[in-house]
């Protein structure tokens, strides 16, 4: 999914297509990501690698340590098997051991001592003839001029051959000490197990694909592994002859390594070389398995990881989705708030305007028009009379004069505008104000399909307010009802009535109602759920700010569906008795 | 004998000049002013003025604190306001002060005398009453 999808999705369409608030938001998301993310994943990578690197460690120490062990008892072995060689031809010489019955019996007594390990025993003269033998197979005669142990044990004392099929047809290896008696060289030889001494080999098992094998020079198997891990299908004599090439020259430690096989497995290997350096003990196991635990703990660290960053992307989006929501309103409450303000300064300006206009231009009126009646009592005097153009004179000066006053209601008209002149406080009839405002509301009413009743008190007792504010009050609910109703017209009624000292005015709609949960807002500034540019949001907070000042308050009654109902309630002159005082005085002074 | 002895401040002076010679013509003796202090000056040097038509909105001393300053040193000489529209407010005030009454300007020249003269007789009959006590005081004592 691209970046703009998932704005798109998670925002709304406005807010994804602008383009400073999808900057807004990408680089929110990528802070709040690149914060998290970055030290969870070096904490976890650090921990990861040197968890790695001491489990890789510890395993090879133990490989390196079991292959030592191993390779020591098999190096024990063969040279034990020697030594029992030497020993006997040391012993018996040449002409004893040439009797077949005393071979017979050594042989009978080294397997008594090492159960299976030698299988037959043989003395060969210098030409590889067979000159006595003890064993299971008919072998009396043999030559072994030219086999390949034969040929070494002529440059050496003595030799361990490679395992090889020879004359019997089944893998063995041949253990040979040379000794000269009288001149003349021969040889006793052993056949050791090979079953016996393969078995030593193949029961180093660890895990489920760990095992071991002996490799001669040539990188022939010298032992069968589990043919179950290591199938004779894959021996490849050129591929485990490689090994051979990793193993230092010199040194007889053992060596551990990671190698792919033929078939792109990875193993680790852990070599030794055995018979000072002929044959080569192997021990190899699948990476995977060696490492099992360490692979483990690497997917639990992943799946972590992978949970976590899911978690930090999801929380990233959620949290910046809802900081740019809100600074989304705040940007329009001040986009509508600062239209506002420059409306309010361009009134406040117009007025000021308006008034010094209305002011000055009244007084060079004022001249003009005493002008014209001066030249009207001029006119009076008796030369004047009889003159023909009197009358027209007259005409001229009742037409300066009509004018005049057309001038002063132009300069009227724009100080009521400028509101100068309105603010003042005063004793106003509540019933006579609604009458007036009903008949200036009637028209837009009529168009709205609303009928408007008034059921109006008798004899309430004035309010000494502000014409103009209450006015603006009257007005705005009767236009709030109006609105409510526009869809499918209504019922407004207005009603008086007198209650504890108050004067209680109630506008009530048949309209579409305000939802509970905006009741206790609507009196907030800029709250309005009139499309963008129809409402300012202001109307009714400027309502409850008015009546507030007025000592009264205002209440909201609405069901949805139904219809709204808002009272006012201002107090009437005399509910305040200090108020009542000062208007006596006041009477007094007029007097 | 006049309709009443009036001062008449304001700061226009061509308007001062054209009502003087209007109201003159209306009977009315017309002594002009042009500010507050110079009113105040004139009520002075002038002990019979009865009425003084005084125009709110003046540079210097406005209408509201002449009328103070009047009200203080002549309280009985009657005060007929005389304003903009911009002035209403302070017109109010000063009837609170103790003006007679207020017109708004341009008003009508027989609208101006009827009030002038209303004023007029409201001080005399103020004069009257004052005097007739003060008579009645000295007969009384005299008896």
């Amino acid at each position: 999914m691209s970046w703009d999808m998932i704005i798109t999705r998670l925002f709304p369409e406005k807010l994804a297509r602008d383009k400073h608030y999808r900057a807004l938001i990408r680089n929110m998301v990528l802070t709040i990501i690149i914060v998290s993310m970055v030290p969870m994943v070096l904490v976890s990578s650090t921990l990861y690698l040197q968890f790695r690197q001491s489990y890789q460690g510890k395993v090879s120490d133990h490989l390196r340590e079991l292959v030592q062990k191993h390779k020591q008892n098999i190096d024990n072995y063969l040279l034990e098997r020697l030594t029992d060689i030497r020993l006997m031809t040391a012993r018996y010489g040449y002409e004893q051991l040439k009797e077949e019955v005393l071979l017979q019996r050594n042989l009978d007594l080294l397997k008594e001592e090492y159960e299976k390990a030698f299988v037959d025993l043989g003395v060969v003269d210098s030409q590889g003839s067979q000159k006595a033998y003890a064993g299971p197979f008919k072998l009396a005669d043999a030559f072994y001029g030219d086999a390949e142990w034969f040929k070494d044990v002529s440059q050496k004392d003595y030799v361990i051959s490679d395992v090889f099929l020879g004359l019997r047809g089944l893998p063995h290896f041949i253990v040979a000490v040379r000794s000269e008696v009288d001149g003349r060289q021969w040889i006793l030889r052993a056949t050791i197990d090979f079953v016996a001494f393969n078995a030593l080999v193949q029961n180093i098992r660890i895990g489920e694909t760990g095992f071991a094998y002996i490799l001669n020079r040539q990188g022939k198997l010298q032992t069968t592994p589990s043919t179950q891990l290591f199938p004779p299908a894959v021996i490849d004599t050129g591929d485990l002859q490689e090994l051979w090439e990793r193993m230092p020259s010199e040194s007889n430690d053992v060596k551990v390594f990671l190698r792919k096989d033929r078939t792109g497995q990875d193993y680790i290997y852990a070599a030794a070389p055995l018979k000072n350096g002929e044959w080569l003990l192997v021990y190899q196991q699948r990476a995977s398995d060696a490492f099992a635990d360490l692979n483990w703990s690497f997917a639990i660290t992943t799946l972590i990881m992978a949970l976590g960053a899911a978690a930090v992307i999801i929380m990233a989006l959620a949290l910046s989705r809802r900081m740019v929501m809100r600074i989304v309103t705040a940007d329009e409450e001040k986009h509508l708030m600062d239209e506002k303000v420059i409306e309010t300064g361009k009134l406040a300006s117009i007025g000021e305007l308006a008034s010094g206009v209305a002011h000055e231009i009244n007084n060079p009126v004022a001249i003009m028009v005493e002008e014209a009646g001066w030249i009207g009592d001029l006119l009076e005097e008796e030369e004047f009379q009889g003159s023909k153009n009197v009358e027209e004179l007259r005409r001229a000066l009742t037409q300066i004069k009509t004018q005049g006053k057309r001038c002063k209601e132009i300069t009227r008209k724009l100080l009521s505008f400028a509101r100068k002149t309105s603010l003042a406080v005063q004793d106003i009839n509540v019933n006579e104000l609604i009458e007036e405002i009903v008949g200036i509301s009637a028209q837009r009413a009529k168009y709205g399909m609303v009928e408007i009743a008034t059921r109006l008190q008798e004899g309430l007792p004035p309010v000494r307010v502000s014409m103009s504010e209450l006015q603006q009050v009257i007005l705005n609910l009767i236009n709030n009802a109006l609105d409510a109703m526009e869809k499918k017209g209504g019922k407004l009624t207005l009603s008086t009535r007198q209650e504890d000292g108050f004067v209680a005015m109630e506008v009530a709609d048949t309209g579409v109602g305000i939802p509970a949960a905006n009741l206790h807002r609507i009196f907030d500034p800029f709250f309005t759920t009139k499309a963008v540019g129809k409402g300012t949001g202001l109307g009714l907070s400027i309502c409850y700010g008015i009546i507030e000042n007025m000592g009264g308050r205002i209440e909201v009654q609405s069901t949805v569906g139904v219809g709204t109902a808002i009272s006012v309630y201002i107090p009437f002159v005399g509910s305040e008795p200090s108020e009542n005082d000062s208007n006596e005085k006041n009477k007094d002074t007029k007097a | 004998m006049s309709l009443a002895n009036v001062l008449f401040v304001d700061d226009e002076v061509p308007f001062v000049e054209t009502m003087t010679k209007r109201l003159t013509r209306r009977d009315l003796e017309i002594i002009p002013a042009h500010s507050g202090d110079e009113a105040l000056k004139k009520l002075k040097e002038h002990a019979g003025v009865e009425v003084v038509i005084l125009d709110v909105k003046m540079p210097g001393m406005d209408g509201i604190e002449t009328l103070r300053e009047i009200k203080r040193q002549f309280p009985l000489v009657e005060v007929v306001m005389l304003t903009g529209h911009a002035t209403v407010e302070s017109a109010i005030e000063g009837m609170k002060i103790g003006a007679f009454d207020y017109l708004m300007k341009p008003s009508e020249i027989e609208t101006l005398v009827a009030k002038v003269t209303e004023a007029a007789a409201k001080k005399r009959q103020h004069e009257e009453k004052i005097m007739q006590a003060r008579l009645k005081a000295i007969t009384t004592r005299r008896a």
